[in-house]
């Protein structure tokens, strides 16, 4: 069996402290192999991207078992876990400095990791997410929804990372600039042989993006499937069953029958 | 059962313009617009920018100067919007017509925990008591199936996740009871299930209670499902409108294009399509 390049095994997450403990991820365990993308599905609020989080060590209070690449993480994240592996946000509002130009947004990083040529690099990478040198010297709110989570996906791919968690990159976009994030995200995993780690709602994008898949309710994984059995419906839990008839469209009898699941 | 639009709409919109000058000139946001609603769920959809939320804001006069908004006609339940006193429209904003804003965490007060935001919305409008106040917003949150509601109210905006925040505005909106909700991407945060089970709530209050409802979202299948009727917008006009159940058999490119580019579970494609715009969707009264 190859190593994996992202492994997670019993992971646990808690916020707050005595009686007003929130236990968000429970022993969460998966492995994602070196070039496969890996789709997290659920519930809101079941943990997902507390998960993500933990991963890029945004949330120190974790135990469990967390490795990149074969070697276990602690819990500071060195700049050396940074370039292999970058975060992409679920908000894209909130994820760019709305002071900071496109250009000094995509430099930040190359100058903490000295990496040099940030011109060179810079431009290179805005061609690579389909923004022209136009966009370069553009504040935030000179850009569209879709541009600007392009710009989200440039400054993670700029330090030509080998992971990327990518926390629902295309929920607050239109269908069709979805379509070309997607198909971005899909020809760059392809060119780099990259890893993701993808959260999503839709289930379609999932099967669009991912191979497998992990199922989550109350901060813990389910269900763990491949895309095949996804779509064919052959779920074996109940909760996962809910989800896809939920994704069929609304229907209010069948929103009547939906069950909690504890 | 579906209600169908009634004879006298609940909101009659005719020929809205909405602008917003800029360095080169004007930016045409809307450009002529009409619509009613009855007692019945409308569902707007259309591309990022197309003018769906700057019309939403516009029936409430919640567009702020420079932003300019003109019309042949508002109205809403035989009250002239166009015309009416701010004072009048205070007490139609929340009260009669609500709207969930598309971005949860930007209308919510930061520092502000969020069960007491939705208590003081709700008191604002009632002369409810404080103790009454909380129960009813417990009820609410409980009702979009928020888990643990005694937990969540006392948490601020940035300790819940991005579907609670979402519900947590749906719960606001609703609590006053309005006779029209104009709810913009309310879900789009929300997984599959959640999202059902909330929007199962807002059909029970058009069902029950003949609430309007103005649904904006760019999920086109979701739309198709939940709504009565649609309008699909392009470039600040309304391209093409349909039963809600005939929208898969739209005619208009646009609308073909916007559902061609979905992914789908019964579909594997290597790539999906993309929009290729044709300028002349953009030319006012051509189709
Ligand atoms: N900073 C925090 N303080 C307290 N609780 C938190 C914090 N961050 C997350 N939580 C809680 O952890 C749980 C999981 O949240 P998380 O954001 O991981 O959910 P999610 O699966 O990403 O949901 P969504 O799909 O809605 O984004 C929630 O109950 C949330 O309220
Ligand atoms: N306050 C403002 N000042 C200037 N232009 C604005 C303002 N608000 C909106 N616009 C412009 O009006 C147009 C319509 O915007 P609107 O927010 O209605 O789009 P939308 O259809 O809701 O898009 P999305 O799906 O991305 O939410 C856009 O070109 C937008 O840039
Ligand atoms: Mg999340
Ligand atoms: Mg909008």
């Amino acid at each position: 069996m190859t190593q994996a390049m992202i492994g997670i095994e019993d992971l646990d997450v808690t916020f707050g402290y005595g009686a007003a403990t929130v236990h968000a991820v429970q022993n969460v365990t998966f492995q994602v192999k070196p070039g496969e993308s890996f789709g997290l599905v659920g519930e809101s609020g079941s943990g997902k991207s507390t998960v993500l989080r933990a991963m890029s060590g945004l949330n120190p209070d974790w135990s469990g078992n967390v490795s990149l690449d074969g070697q276990t993480l602690g819990r500071q994240r060195d700049k050396a876990f940074y370039k292999r592996c970058q975060m992409v946000f679920q908000d894209p509002y909130g994820s760019l400095h709305p002071r900071h130009t496109v250009d000094r947004i995509l430099a930040e990083p190359v100058a903490i990791h000295g990496l040099g040529d940030a011109d060179k690099r810079i431009d290179r990478t805005l061609r690579e997410v389909g923004l022209g040198p136009q966009f370069r010297f553009r504040f935030p709110h000179q850009l569209s929804g879709g541009q600007r989570q392009r710009v989200a996906i440039a400054r993670a791919l700029i330090l030509e990372p080998r992971v990327l968690l990518l926390d629902e990159p295309t929920s607050a976009l239109d269908v069709s600039v979805q379509a070309e994030i997607l198909n971005l995200l899909k020809r760059l995993r392809a060119e780099h042989g990259l890893t993701y780690i993808l959260v999503s709602h839709n289930l379609a994008v999932v099967a669009y993006m991912c191979d497998r898949l992990a199922v989550m309710n109350r901060g813990r994984v389910v269900e763990e499937l491949d895309v095949e059995s996804l779509r064919r419906g052959q779920a074996q839990q109940d909760y996962t069953r809910q989800l896809l008839l939920a994704s069929q469209g609304y229907d209010r009898a069948v929103a009547d029958s939906f069950k909690d699941f504890a | 059962m579906t209600v169908s639009p009634s004879a006298t709409p609940l909101l009659t919109v005719e020929n809205l313009r909405v602008r917003f000058p800029s360095r080169t000139g004007y930016t045409e946001a809307v450009r002529g617009v009409s619509f009613t609603v009855g007692r019945e769920k409308l569902g707007i959809v259309g591309e990022s920018g197309s003018g769906k939320s700057v019309t939403g804001r516009s029936l409430l006069r919640l567009v702020a100067p420079p932003g300019e908004v003109t019309a042949d006609r508002i109205e809403f339940d035989g009250t002239d919007l166009l015309h009416a006193s701010e004072r009048k429209m205070r007490e139609i904003r929340g009260q009669r017509i609500s709207m969930v804003m598309q971005d949860p965490k930007f209308s919510l007060n930061p520092v502000m925990t969020v069960g007491r935001q939705i208590a003081e919305a709700y008191r604002v409008h009632t002369k409810a008591s404080r103790s009454e106040a909380r129960r009813r917003t417990l009820d609410m949150l409980g009702a979009v199936r928020i888990r643990d509601p005694e937990r969540v109210f006392d948490l601020y905006p940035h300790e819940v996740s991005g579907g609670m925040g979402q519900r947590i505005m749906i719960a606001m909106m609703l609590i006053p009871d309005p006779d029209l909700l104009i709810a913009d991407e309310p879900t789009s945060a929300l997984d599959v299930t959640v999202q059902m089970q909330v929007l199962a709530i807002m059909d029970e209050l058009c069902s029950s209670r003949g609430m309007g409802l103005i649904f904006i979202s760019h999920d086109l299948n979701l739309v198709a499902s939940f709504c009565d009727r649609i309008l699909i917008m392009y470039a600040g006009r309304v391209v093409e409108s349909c039963r809600a159940g005939e929208l898969h058999a739209a005619k208009h490119p646009y609308t073909r294009g916007l559902l061609d580019s979905l992914p789908r579970l019964d579909d594997d494609r290597a790539e999906l399509p993309v929009l290729t715009r044709d300028p002349a969707w953009a030319a006012e009264g051509g189709r």
